[in-house]
C-alpha cells in the first residue's frame, strides 16, 4: 500500500512486517524515531507477540539482542553514531557468535566534536566486525532492506546491519509502497535457528577458542561474507520477483555503459548524483554513476566490471580516513588491481554538511578535465583551515580547535594571532 | 518540480507544514519529498523545512535552494539575511501578517514590490479564531494552495483529514478554507 | 511445603552427610540423580571457591525448575575453566557473550523466552565480583530495575582473579592484590572504597536479594530454591575464597568461608523488596585475626610489629555488620 510516511516510521512498519519477536532501543539522534514507532506498535497490541524492552545503554541493547537471538527468537535493534561505538564490543561479539539479528543504522556523525547530522562514520567504524551493511539509497529502500535483512542474516547465521543516512532519510517524508502481511510472510519464514539455548538439548555457546583453531573460526566468518556475494544478489532477485520492485542487491549502475567517468557512492547521495549525471549528459559528458548497496561483503567483482571500461573514477565519500583518505576508495582500489584508470576520492558531507548539485557540478567538471587532487575534501573553507593553522603556529595554548572554527565562523572574524582571538584575556 | 521552503520557529509547526504538503500532493498521486533543515530544536529558534513536487520520483537530496514558493510563519524573521536566497523572479512569496504588503513595507525585504508575487496572511490569527491554537502553519498551506500551482485545496484538506482526529481535523478545515479565501482574494488584486 | 531449617554439625569429614535424613531434606548433592550441570573435568584450582559454589547453586536451580534452566556467563574464572576449547563442563544449555554484559544477555533470554510463551524455562546470570560489580554494574542494574525474571549469582573472590589477581571494587580494605600492593604508608587497598551490592541490589527493591557462602552449603542451595521460587529480578552473592588469590591453602576454602561469616565480615541474610527479612546469626564469634592469618593477602598486617591500627578498623567493620544485621544469636 501506498503511503507518504516518514522514512523512521516506513522503516518501524517494515520490521513490523518481519514479526520480530524482541525488539531492544537506546534512544540516540536520528534513529529514535524507529524504534519509538516499534514500541508504540507493541504497546498498542498491532504488533503482536513481540517483547519490547528499554534498555539502560546501546551495550546492554546488543547484549539483549544476543541473548534473545541465542534463545531462538527473530530479534531487532537501531543505533547511530556514538551508541555504535559504545555497543562496539557487543557488536563484535554477536559477529562472532553468528547471530542473526538485524540492526539499522541511522548514519551519523562520530564525535568528537559532537554532531548530530548525517555522515557515514558510524557504520564505517564497524565495516570488518563481520557484519553484513548494506546502504539505502531511499525510504522505499530502507524498508525493502530490512525485509531482506532478516532473511539474510537467518539463512547465512550473520548479523545484518542496514544503514540509512540520518535525517536525510529517517526524518524524510517520502512516498513509499508498504508490502502487506502476506507477501512479508512469504519472503520471510518463520526463524529456524542454526543454535540455540535450549533445556532439551543444551549446548555451550561462546567457548574459548585458542591458537590451534582461531584462524579456522575466523576464515569461516570470512568464507561466509564471500557466500553472501552470492545470497545477496539471489535474494534481491527473489525479492523483485515477489515485490514488483528492484530494491538492494550488491550494487547498483546508472548511465555507466560508455561512461569515461563514472561516480561511486554510498546511500541518499547517489540520488543527487544521479541528478547530476542527467545534466552532464544533456551537455554531452559520458558520465554515470555506481551505489554500492552491499558494503560488506564489498563486491569487487562487481564493482570492477562496472568500472573497468572508464578513465577515471570518483569515489564520493562520506566518511574520512584520518591520515589515509578515502575508505571506500580502498575497496574501490582493490576491486581495479592492474587496471589503470584515474582514481579520485573526494571526501563530503561531513557532519551533514549539504552536498549540492552546483558543488557536484563543478566537481565533476573538475574529474572530467582530471584537473582533481588524489584527494579533495568538497567545499572545504580554506579560509578558516588557513586561518586556524596559522593561531596555532603561533602560540601554544590556542584553545579548543573547534570552538575556535566555529567563533570564527560565527564572528567574520578574519583574525588570525591568538591575541585577537581572545579579547577577554588581559595580559 | 515545484519546491516550497518554509521558515519559521519552532513551536510554529514548520516542520509539519511541509509534511502535510507532501502528504496532499501525494493524495493527488504525485510524488513528493517532505524534510526539516536539522538543527537543535527548541522552542522558538529559526527552523526551515523543505517540500518538493514533481511527477515523476524526487532523487534530489540537498535542501532547497531554488524554491518556487516560500513561506514565511513569522514575520519577525523577515530581518534575516538570506530569508529569501534562492527566490527566482515571479516566485510565491507567502507571510504570516496581519498587515498588508504596503502596510508591512515588504518591498523592503523583497527588494522592490513587483519581483515576486507576494501575499500576507493573518494566518495565526486565523488558525487562533478557527482552531484555538496559535499555530499558523494550516492557513499559510491553504494559500499556498490559492496560487494553483503547488497543491490544491481540497486534496489539502483530505490531508488535514488523515493527519488530525475528526474535531481537531475539522476545525483546521474550517482554518484553511478561510486563508484559501483571503489570499485568493489578495492574490487577485496584487496581481491586478 | 514445610521448610525447616538443617544445621550440621560435622567433625572431621567434608560429606554433606544426609543418611540420616528424609529424601525430601536431603541436599541436591546427595542426589545421585542431581544433574551435575558443572561437570567434573573442568580446569579450576584446587580448592577453588567458585567452582563449589557455581556447581551447588545450578544443581539446585536445576532441581527447582525441573532441569529447565539457561545459564549466561560473564567472562571469567568461571567461563574460562569451564570450557577449555574444545571441551564443556556444563551439562546445561549455557551462553559466554562479554565481561560486562552477562546480565544484559541474560535479559535478552528472559525476553525471549518470554515472547516464546515458554514461562517454564528459567535464566540465571552469573559472574564473578569484577564481571558483576565494576564492569557489568551498569547492565545489572538495568536487569534490576526492568525487574526481569533473572537470578544474577555474583560469586564473590574479591578481585579480578582471572586476570591475575587486580582489586575490584568488591576487594575488601587492606588485602593486597597486583594493583594495590602491599607497600608504602597504607600497604593493601584502601579503606573507605568499594561498593556493597547487596545493599545496592536492596535499593532497587528488587523481590529477593541474599548472600550466601560455600561454608553452608545447604543454605547456599534452599537461597537457590527460594529465589527459583520467585519472578522478577532476583540476586544472590556468594563469598567465594581463592586459595591462589588470596594466598590461603586449598584445603582452607570451607574454612575460610565460615571464618569469613563467624568474624562478621560476610553477613549472610535474606531481602525481599528492598528489607532485610532473614539473617543467620553467628554462633561462634570469632575475632577477625583467626580469619585473616590465613589468608597471604593480609600477610602485611602481621608483620613486626603487627598493623593494630588496620587490624582494628577491619574488626571495626565485623562489629558494624553484626549490629547492623543483628547477627549476635541470643542464647536459648
Amino acid at each position: 500500500m501506498l503511503k507518504q510516511i516518514e522514512g523512521s516510521k516506513a522503516v518501524a512498519e517494515a520490521i513490523a512486517l518481519c514479526r520480530p519477536q524482541v525488539v531492544c532501543a537506546y534512544p540516540i539522534t536520528p534513529q529514535t524515531h524507529i524504534v519509538e514507532g516499534l514500541g508504540e506498535m507493541v504497546k498498542d497490541g498491532s504488533l503482536a507477540g513481540c517483547e519490547f524492552i528499554n534498555v539502560e545503554s546501546e551495550f546492554a541493547a546488543m547484549s539483549v539482542a544476543i541473548g534473545s537471538s541465542a534463545a531462538g527468537v527473530r530479534t531487532y535493534t537501531a543505533t547511530s553514531s556514538q551508541g555504535l561505538l559504545f555497543m562496539a564490543e557487543a557488536v563484535y561479539n554477536a559477529a562472532g557468535l553468528g547471530l542473526p539479528i538485524v540492526m539499522t543504522i541511522g548514519n551519523r556523525a562520530i564525535g568528537a566534536p559532537i554532531n548530530i547530522w548525517n555522515d557515514h562514520s558510524d557504520s564505517m567504524s564497524m565495516r570488518d566486525a563481520g557484519w553484513i551493511q548494506l546502504y539505502a539509497e531511499t525510504n522505499q529502500e530502507a524498508l525493502d532492506l530490512h525485509i531482506q535483512a532478516f532473511r539474510l542474516a537467518e539463512e547465512l547465521s550473520c548479523p545484518v546491519m542496514v544503514c540509512m543516512d540520518g535525517f536525510i532519510l529517517t526524518h524524510a517524508y517520502e512516498r513509499v509502497d508498504v508490502p502487506d502481511q502476506a507477501q512479508v510472510d512469504a519472503f520471510v519464514p518463520p526463524y529456524v535457528p542454526r543454535q540455540v539455548l535450549d533445556p532439551a538439548d543444551p549446548v555451550s555457546i561462546g567457548a574459548l577458542v585458542g591458537p590451534e583453531a582461531f584462524t579456522e573460526v575466523r576464515y569461516l566468518a570470512h568464507h561466509k561474507q564471500l557466500r553472501a556475494l552470492d545470497t545477496i544478489p539471489q535474494l534481491a532477485a527473489q525479492f523483485e520477483r515477489q515485490f514488483g520492485r528492484a530494491s538492494g542487491g550488491l550494487i547498483r549502475t546508472y548511465r555507466t555503459e560508455d561512461a569515461a567517468t563514472i561516480v561511486v557512492a554510498l546511500g541518499s547521495l547517489n540520488g543527487t548524483v544521479q541528478e547530476e549525471v542527467d545534466e552532464m549528459r544533456l551537455a554531452g559528458k559520458r558520465i554515470g554513476s555506481v551505489s554500492i548497496c552491499s558494503f560488506r561483503p564489498f563486491p569487487l567483482a562487481a564493482v570492477r566490471e562496472a568500472l573497468k571500461g572508464a578513465q577515471r573514477v570518483v569515489v564520493l565519500e562520506k566518511c574520512l580516513a584520518v591520515g589515509l583518505g578515502g575508505i571506500v576508495s580502498d575497496g574501490v582500489r582493490k576491486s581495479l588491481s592492474g587496471i589503470a584508470l584515474n582514481g579520485y576520492t573526494v571526501i563530503a558531507g561531513l557532519g551533514g554538511r549539504a552536498i549540492t548539485r552546483e558543488s557536484l557540478r563543478r566537481l565533476f567538471h573538475d574529474a572530467d578535465r582530471d584537473a582533481l587532487e588524489q584527494v579533495t575534501f568538497l567545499d572545504l573553507n580554506t579560509d578558516v583551515v588557513a586561518a586556524e593553522l596559522d593561531r596555532e603556529r603561533a602560540a601554544r595554548r590556542t584553545g579548543p580547535t573547534a570552538e575556535a572554527i566555529l567563533r570564527r565562523l560565527a564572528t567574520g572574524s578574519p583574525a588570525s594571532t591568538v591575541h585577537e582571538g581572545r579579547p577577554w584575556l588581559r595580559r | 518540480m515545484f519546491q516550497i521552503r518554509i521558515h519559521g520557529r519552532g513551536g510554529q509547526g514548520v516542520v509539519s507544514a511541509a509534511e502535510l504538503l507532501s502528504v496532499a500532493a501525494f493524495l493527488e498521486g504525485r510524488h513528493a519529498q517532505a524534510f526539516p533543515s536539522f538543527g537543535s530544536e527548541r522552542m522558538g529558534a529559526p527552523v526551515m523545512a523543505f517540500c518538493r513536487i514533481d511527477a515523476t520520483p524526487i532523487r534530489l537530496r540537498e535542501p532547497v535552494l531554488t524554491p518556487d514558493a516560500l513561506i514565511v510563519q513569522d514575520a519577525t524573521l523577515l530581518h534575516h539575511a538570506g530569508l529569501f536566497r534562492g527566490m527566482q523572479a515571479g516566485g510565491i512569496i507567502l507571510i504570516n501578517s496581519t498587515r498588508t504588503f504596503d502596510e508591512a513595507d515588504i518591498a523592503r525585504f523583497t527588494g522592490g514590490a513587483d519581483r515576486y508575487r507576494v501575499c500576507t496572511v493573518p494566518a495565526t490569527e486565523l488558525a487562533q479564531k478557527h482552531v484555538g491554537r496559535a499555530v499558523p502553519n494550516v492557513p499559510m498551506l491553504a494559500a499556498l494552495a490559492a496560487f494553483g500551482e503547488a497543491i490544491a485545496l481540497d486534496s489539502l484538506v483530505a490531508a488535514i483529514r488523515q493527519k488530525f482526529p475528526h474535531a481537531v481535523a475539522e476545525k483546521n478545515v474550517a482554518a484553511a478554507t478561510a486563508a484559501f479565501a483571503l489570499a485568493r482574494d489578495t492574490a487577485q488584486v496584487a496581481h491586478a | 511445603m514445610v521448610e525447616t531449617l538443617i544445621k550440621f554439625y560435622q567433625t572431621g569429614t567434608f560429606t554433606v552427610g544426609n543418611r540420616l535424613l528424609r529424601e525430601d531434606q536431603r541436599a541436591v548433592q546427595a542426589d545421585m540423580q542431581r544433574t551435575n550441570s558443572l561437570n567434573s573435568g573442568h580446569r579450576a584450582c584446587q580448592g577453588c571457591g567458585e567452582a563449589l559454589g557455581a556447581r551447588y547453586a545450578i544443581d539446585a536451580a536445576m532441581r527447582a525448575t525441573g532441569n529447565r534452566l539457561i545459564a549466561v556467563n560473564a567472562t571469567g574464572c568461571l567461563e574460562v575453566f569451564s570450557t577449555p576449547y574444545p571441551e564443556s563442563s556444563w551439562q546445561v544449555p549455557w551462553i559466554h557473550s562479554l565481561f560486562g554484559n552477562a546480565a544484559a544477555v541474560a535479559s535478552g533470554v528472559a525476553a525471549a523466552l518470554r515472547a516464546q510463551g515458554r514461562d517454564d524455562v528459567r535464566v540465571i546470570a552469573q559472574g564473578g565480583d569484577g564481571g558483576t560489580t565494576d564492569i557489568g554494574f551498569g547492565c545489572l542494574s538495568g536487569m534490576f530495575e526492568r525487574n526481569d525474571d533473572v537470578l544474577y549469582i555474583c560469586y564473590d573472590n574479591e578481585a579480578y582473579m582471572n586476570t591475575g589477581v587486580q582489586r575490584s571494587s568488591a576487594t575488601p580494605p587492606a588485602a593486597r592484590t597486583a594493583t594495590t600492593p602491599a607497600v608504602g604508608a597504607s600497604p593493601g587497598n584502601v579503606f573507605g572504597t568499594g561498593k556493597n551490592v547487596p545493599r545496592i541490589a536492596m535499593a532497587h527493591r528488587i523481590p529477593y536479594v541474599a548472600t550466601a557462602s560455600v561454608a553452608n552449603l545447604r543454605d547456599l542451595e534452599r537461597k537457590v530454591t527460594a529465589a527459583m521460587d520467585i519472578r522478577g529480578a532476583r540476586y544472590l552473592h556468594i563469598l567465594v575464597p581463592c586459595p591462589l588469590g588470596w594466598g590461603s591453602a586449598p584445603d582452607d576454602t570451607i574454612r575460610i568461608a565460615r571464618l569469613a561469616v563467624e568474624t562478621g565480615l560476610f553477613p549472610l541474610f535474606e531481602a525481599r523488596h528492598g528489607e532485610v527479612t532473614d539473617r543467620t546469626p553467628i554462633r561462634h564469634r570469632h575475632p577477625v585475626e583467626e580469619y585473616l592469618k590465613l589468608q597471604k593477602r593480609y600477610a602485611h598486617l602481621f608483620g613486626c610489629p603487627p598493623d593494630h591500627g588496620r587490624i582494628a578498623l577491619l574488626q571495626a567493620m565485623a562489629d558494624r555488620n553484626i549490629a547492623e544485621y543483628d547477627l549476635a544469636e541470643v542464647a536459648a
